[in-house]
């Protein structure tokens, strides 16, 4: 570190939305050539970060500081001309055009009456194209690249300003071991270009690879700074989980009943592999892990969404096959979906109307239906799990996300299913509604009901579950029982580290 | 909440209101520039325009579930041609000859089972393949309208029965066969989508898609159904109208589908799918009739009324978009 002037310093960054404190007085500071990576749990306040320093959001309180200049930043493309560059895990690319034109889109270099300099164009992407050492080159349609080198076109992009510092949001999220391998060297090119590099990533294994500094974030407030070749991944853990637990450990034990679901070597194409557990009536059966670690597609598959392309689902000891969702719910198998408004209901539909949409045609007589029965059915589970609304002609899109959350709940609760799945509970729930939603979720288990809750926030899982599957890249690493799971144990056996066996 | 409520309201009467404007407009407008001395609200004028709203009437109410549903079909026209031909070619058919005029329930039967089984096709190949609505009935549109060629050539299909021209032209409470059906099939329609399971299941899939697969709801059937019903629709326009004339050319129904989708569309009905009401569709249509009848009154030729109607049409896409979208900000958390 030549130059002792940060590329970028964000300073005291405060921002809060309705009820959260998103971001507490966070700082930060990228040196020029240094790569820094930027670390925490899912809910940190990383993205929330980012947002602010790209300008999608306006921090309450604080500066962002580019090579000593404080800066406000009012969007993407205004940070990129600051020489702030973002290359998200979601690539953004027009996959019909050539890679020169993704590359300078909306800046294609002009000759005169508007027309493109394709001269100008293929040479100077082919300049970029080269310092990337990549295998292709400025004619290639991008749809024809594999991931990692569309990811090339995207960090390609980055360089056509003079970038001070680009950020990596778990750029390596789908990419091979030999991808890995280009990005690294790409990684440490712009490193030895000058450029400030925050990498953002929960694998440990890649952060202890690549990276000078780590610094973590918590609960939206910065936790400190180490020297990536002084730490270890005990202390940078410690560091990210070491927080007064808000959310007890669920330790509950009231007796189990008989294995509802039980699966085995459940295999999907690359998604997931030879998966195996069981969950009992009476069990909160917790599926913990990374984005893309294969738990939401397991709760799919369960729920007749994809098909297995191996392996055994055996519901109440007999052998089944699930064709599709409507076969899963004759089976008594539902699922609460991850994204809420876009899976789980019809937003335009009244509360009455969505909960009774999976069984209209049991209640009604014949084609008609039978608003009496349903209107019975919504005032029932109104009053069950406390649905705060003034009634059942209340359109679903107007009620926060808790009731939603709870209108979906009380739609599979009223088939009396045999196996209820929860993909992430609590997703945009507010924090007086989670809790509510998870105590939920405890009294379902303790009335008989075997629950699957899939989540990606760990005090959630600690929280709810009797058992915890840890998932690491399409793989069950590790079943815990709630009385020997450690949070540390937990993130390693997430991250693909080998489990220790560490008994708290 | 009870603001919701209210700009609810707003909206489903917003084209009732529109009705009245036409008809206070056209009354004054006609008063200076009417060629005729009679009323623009003359009774028997009002009467004749219902019946003229039929044809178009029917086919949008089977269009709105289509919409509802989430799809589109262009194929109408087509489909209402091809009815007809089946309709006035086979009340002369050798077969039926000792019928006497008990060929007139066959031949509406042959013709409203012409239209089901082509909206079956639509139905199924939307279905089976999962391509567009919009491309499979283009095609359908096309394909059909070939079909009614082949059948005849050039020439007009006619066959004029006495008896069936009295039955359409009767008047029952004033209110003329045509205009009968018309409120019939409102009626039933209405039923359908307000107070039956496919009607429900229709709106869910409409809405969101996803959310209703996943409510266990077997999408494609659904669509089937529905398919079939504007088919049917299509049939029973051709046969409401062709009793009466007892001609058909084969480019009769062309520009229907247009007619019809943009009288759903100015009842209110999303493109989108998944929001609309029959009730609503009626206006519209009556809306659309109005306009072109009220505007013939005072004198304009059809391309006048042709560019007023899509000025108007583009005009309330705004406004409804402008009102959306304001709702949607309120909307947000």
């Amino acid at each position: 570190m030549t130059d002792h002037i940060p590329a970028l310093r964000l300073e005291g960054i405060v921002k809060t939305f309705p009820g959260v404190r998103a971001l507490d007085g966070v700082a930060l500071s990228v040196m020029p050539g240094e790569v820094h990576a930027l670390m925490g749990e899912n809910g940190a306040g990383k993205s929330t970060l980012m947002k602010v320093l790209g300008g999608i959001y306006q921090p309450d309180e604080g500066q962002i500081i580019v090579s000593e200049v404080p800066t406000v930043m009012t969007s993407p493309l205004q940070a990129k001309s600051k020489g702030i560059v973002f290359i998200h895990q979601e690539l953004s690319l027009a996959e019909e055009l050539t890679v020169a034109e993704n590359i300078y889109l909306g800046e294609l270099p002009r000759r005169s009456f508007g027309r493109v300099d394709w001269t100008m164009l293929y040479a100077q992407t082919d300049a970029i194209l080269k310092k990337l050492k990549v295998g292709f080159n400025a004619k290639t349609i991008v749809g024809d690249l594999s991931i990692a080198n569309q990811q090339m076109v995207e960090i390609a992009r980055a360089l056509t300003v003079d970038a001070k510092a680009v950020i990596f949001d778990e750029p390596t999220a789908s990419l091979t071991d030999a991808e890995k391998v280009v990005l690294f060297d790409v990684i440490s090119d712009l490193q030895a270009q000058g450029v400030g590099i925050i990498y953002i990533s929960h694998r440990m294994e890649e952060i202890f690879k690549i990276t000078d500094r780590i610094s973590v974030l918590r609960d939206g407030s910065y936790r400190g700074t180490l020297n990536t070749r002084d730490t270890t991944e005990e202390e940078v853990t410690q560091l990210m989980i070491g927080r007064a637990l808000d959310l007890t450990r669920n330790e509950s034990h009231h007796t189990l009943g008989d294995v509802a679901l039980e699966v085995r070597g459940l295999s999907c194409g690359d998604l997931f592999k030879d998966v195996s557990f069981e969950v009992r009536r009476g069990e909160v059966l917790g599926f913990y892990g990374l984005v893309g670690a294969g738990r939401t597609e397991i709760a799919e598959t369960l729920f007749g969404l994809r098909d297995p392309d191996g392996g055994v689902i055996l519901l109440d000891g007999e052998e089944v096959r699930v064709t599709s969702p409507a076969d899963a719910i004759s089976k008594g198998i539902s699922l609460v979906p991850e994204d809420r408004k876009g899976q789980g209901l019809v937003l335009g539909m009244n509360c009455r109307d969505n909960m009774t949409l999976p069984q209209v045609g049991n209640l009604s007589s014949g084609p008609f239906v039978a608003p009496g029965a349903e209107t019975a059915i919504f005032d029932k589970y109104k009053e069950k799990l406390d649905i705060r609304t003034p009634g059942w002609k209340q359109t679903v899109g107007n009620l926060s996300g808790g009731n939603q959350q709870k209108i979906v709940i009380g739609k599979w609760l009223s088939m009396n299913p045999k196996v209820l799945i929860v993909d992430e509970p609590t997703r945009g729930i507010d924090v007086g509604s989670k809790s509510e939603i998870h105590t939920l979720i405890r009294e379902l288990a303790a009335q008989g009901y075997a629950v699957i809750v899939v989540s990606s926030e760990m005090p959630e899982v600690l929280h709810v579950s009797d058992r915890i599957v840890a998932m690491f890249s399409g793989r069950v690493m590790r079943t815990f029982t709630s009385d020997e799971v450690t949070e540390e144990s937990l993130i390693q056996a997430i991250s693909g580290i080998a489990p220790t066996q560490k008994v708290a | 909440m009870e603001a919701g409520n209210l700009s609810k309201i707003l909206k489903n009467s917003a084209i009732w209101g529109f009705i009245v404007l036409e008809l206070i407009f056209f009354s004054i407008a006609g008063e200076f520039l009417s060629l005729s001395d009679k009323a623009f609200m003359d009774v028997d004028n009002m009467l004749l325009l219902l019946k003229q709203s039929a044809p178009i009437g029917i086919i949008a109410m089977g269009m709105t579930i289509i919409m509802v549903n989430g799809n589109i079909d262009l194929s109408v026209g087509a489909i209402f041609a091809l009815s007809a031909v089946i309709l006035l070619d086979s009340l002369s058919w050798s077969v039926f000859a000792g019928l006497g005029d008990w060929v007139i329930p066959v031949s509406w039967t042959l013709a409203l089972l012409t239209g089901v089984a082509l909206g079956a096709i639509n139905g199924l190949i939307v279905w089976k393949t999962g391509v567009d609505a919009f491309i499979v009935t283009l095609g359908s549109m096309l394909g059909f309208r070939g079909l009614v060629f082949m059948y005849n050539g050039e020439n007009p299909t006619s066959s004029l029965n006495w008896t069936l021209v009295d039955f359409a032209e009767a008047q029952f409470l004033g209110f003329h066969t045509a205009t009968w059906f018309l409120a019939v099939v409102t009626l039933i329609i209405w039923y359908i989508m307000t107070r039956t399971v496919h009607g429900r299941n229709a709106y869910a899939i409409g809405d969101n898609r996803e959310a209703a697969v996943n409510a266990g709801i077997k999408v494609g059937p659904h669509m089937l159904i529905n398919f079939m019903i504007i088919g049917f629709l299509s049939a029973l326009s051709a046969v409401v109208f062709y009793s009466e004339s007892g001609s058909v050319n084969p480019n009769d129904g062309q520009l229907y589908e247009l007619w019809v989708i943009t009288a759903v569309v100015l009842g209110g009905t999303k493109l989108t799918g998944g929001s609309g009401s029959i009730v609503s569709t009626l206006g519209g249509v009556l809306a659309i009739q109005l306009l072109r009848k009220g505007l013939g009154h005072i004198g304009a030729d059809t391309s006048t009324v042709n560019l007023v109607i899509g000025l108007i049409l583009i005009a309330v896409l705004f406004l409804d978009r402008q009102l959306n979208a304001k709702g949607k900000e309120e909307l947000k958390i």
